[in-house]
């Protein structure tokens, strides 16, 4: 089963929706400890960072002793920019530092917010672009931006490169709406769903082997 | 690089798709979830469902049209028409939109484009301006171009920004259901005064008024209805016009 963190940043229907259509079981978590048997971690999200200080000691520590656990995790849009260390868009509130990096507000030379389809290139190889084509279009709309880093295994160029997709070991991460973005965004989201799948086949304990 | 949208637009009454003539004489053209998965199969970038009616009529945007169109399409869906108060946008983003689309509603009580943008994130407001050319500027308009509303659509474009709008739907009255062009002029006023998108509306006719509207238009998006509605162009031949004129386009398989 997967956990669909609702921290009220936003309306989920869309991503339930859309993990409907690909058949994942999913289940939004009422507490931190209902996450205790979860296989994966979705984190949505869209607004302001700040929005995620609705995710509270108690949901944090939850979150953070899964992923330690071998749970992967996909943050979408402002899910992904929680991954980091933090935002300019609100300086006061962390990320969960789980990818080293700050997120900042998009240059404006062009306009910002960043709405649309844009492409995304690949960097390197990533269980999250299985059948995904380099320059391959996905449906954005955030005005800050985490950092083409080493995790960042494929980027999008509006003003200035930014990271679309991260990896590392088992926590991913898209800035685009995988929900929003047609048969690509739920290629995405299946791909995650393998993830998944292949975490409860291994055996116990093994699932933080990721290169980490 | 970013794409350069294009918008298909369900005017819907009682459930079935209509395109009225400057908001006048409507005519039946389909079933909104039949024509939605037409539009998606051929490359739309995004759909809003309009309930045309709604504001005059006292009725809410229909949300068991929403919940159809939603439940089988991944690409932004936005809903307009009816859409008054905070539980009114609450009703369509549950019941799969992704945006509304505020017109009367904000011109009556801005604050609610901040109530709605506080809770739901700015991406999920629209402002929907209806302007009319009247001496030398443009007059806003409410309830489906009846009303005039004393503003001018250039302030309004900013204060709505301001205000906590992700989006702007600018339609021309003077243009709508004419099919001679979309007001450029008055597009390129307004996306010149904001950072949130335009998205451009109202005089669709031929593939050349899209690119004009991305030139000389300065539209981020551009929407349409009718010229879509009865099989005239195809959303693929249009797209791909405009990417051989060198507008950036999304390209589908």
């Amino acid at each position: 089963m997967i956990a669909l963190i609702d921290y009220g940043a936003g309306n989920l229907t869309s991503v339930r929706k859309a993990l409907a259509a690909i058949e994942a079981p999913v289940f939004t978590p009422p507490d931190p400890a209902a996450l205790a048997n979860v296989e994966g971690i979705i984190v949505p999200g869209v607004g302001h960072f700040g929005a995620t200080a609705a995710i509270d000691a108690r949901w944090r520590a939850a979150l953070l002793d899964r992923v330690a656990g071998g749970v992967p995790l996909l943050g979408i849009c402002l899910g992904l920019q929680y991954l980091f260390d933090g935002s300019d868009e609100a300086p006061g509130e962390p990320g969960l530092g789980l990818l080293p990096g700050r997120v900042t507000l998009l240059p404006p030379t062009l306009k910002v917010p960043h709405v649309g389809w844009n492409t995304v290139q690949t960097r390197r190889p990533s269980r999250m672009l299985e059948g995904i084509a380099t320059g391959t279009s996905f449906y954005f709309t955030h005005s800050y931006a985490a950092p083409v880093t080493a995790d960042c295994v494929a980027e999008t160029t509006h003003s200035a490169p930014f990271a679309a997709i991260v990896e590392r070991g088992h926590v991913f991460g898209a800035q685009f709406h995988p929900e929003k973005s047609s048969d690509a965004g739920l290629q995405l989201l299946r791909n995650f769903v393998s993830v998944v799948a292949a975490g409860r086949a291994a055996p116990a304990g093994s699932a933080g082997r990721d290169r980490q | 690089m970013l794409a350069k949208r294009i918008i298909a637009c369900l005017d819907v009454r009682h459930g079935c798709v209509v395109k009225g003539v400057r908001f006048e004489g409507l005519a039946d053209a389909g079933r909104p979830a039949v024509l939605a998965a037409r539009y998606n199969e051929e490359g739309i970038d995004e759909l809003v469902i309009l309930d045309v009616t709604a504001t005059l009529e006292g009725r809410q945007a229909l949300a068991a049209t929403i919940r159809e169109v939603a439940s089988r399409l991944f690409i932004p869906l936005a809903v307009g028409g009816g859409i008054r108060s905070e539980a009114d946008a609450a009703a369509a983003l549950d019941a799969g939109a992704d945006k509304v689309s505020l017109n009367s509603a904000a011109l009556a009580d801005p604050t609610l484009l901040t109530t709605l943008a506080a809770r739901y994130g700015s991406q999920a407001v629209i402002v929907a301006i209806d302007a009319k050319r009247t001496d030398r500027r443009f007059a806003v308009f409410a309830r489906s171009g009846t009303t005039p509303s004393g503003r001018d659509a250039v302030e309004w474009a900013r204060e709505a920004a301001d205000r906590g709008a992700g989006e702007i739907l600018l339609t021309s009255i003077d243009r709508d259901g004419t099919r001679s062009g979309f007001d450029c002029e008055l597009t390129a006023a307004v996306s010149s005064a904001v950072s949130i998108p335009v998205i451009a509306s109202g005089g669709a006719g031929r593939f050349e008024h899209f690119l004009d509207v991305f030139t000389a238009g300065r539209a981020d998006a551009a929407l349409a209805a009718s010229i879509f509605h009865f099989s005239e162009h195809a959303v693929a031949d249009l797209k791909s016009y405009l990417h051989d004129r060198g507008v950036p386009m999304r390209v589908t398989c």
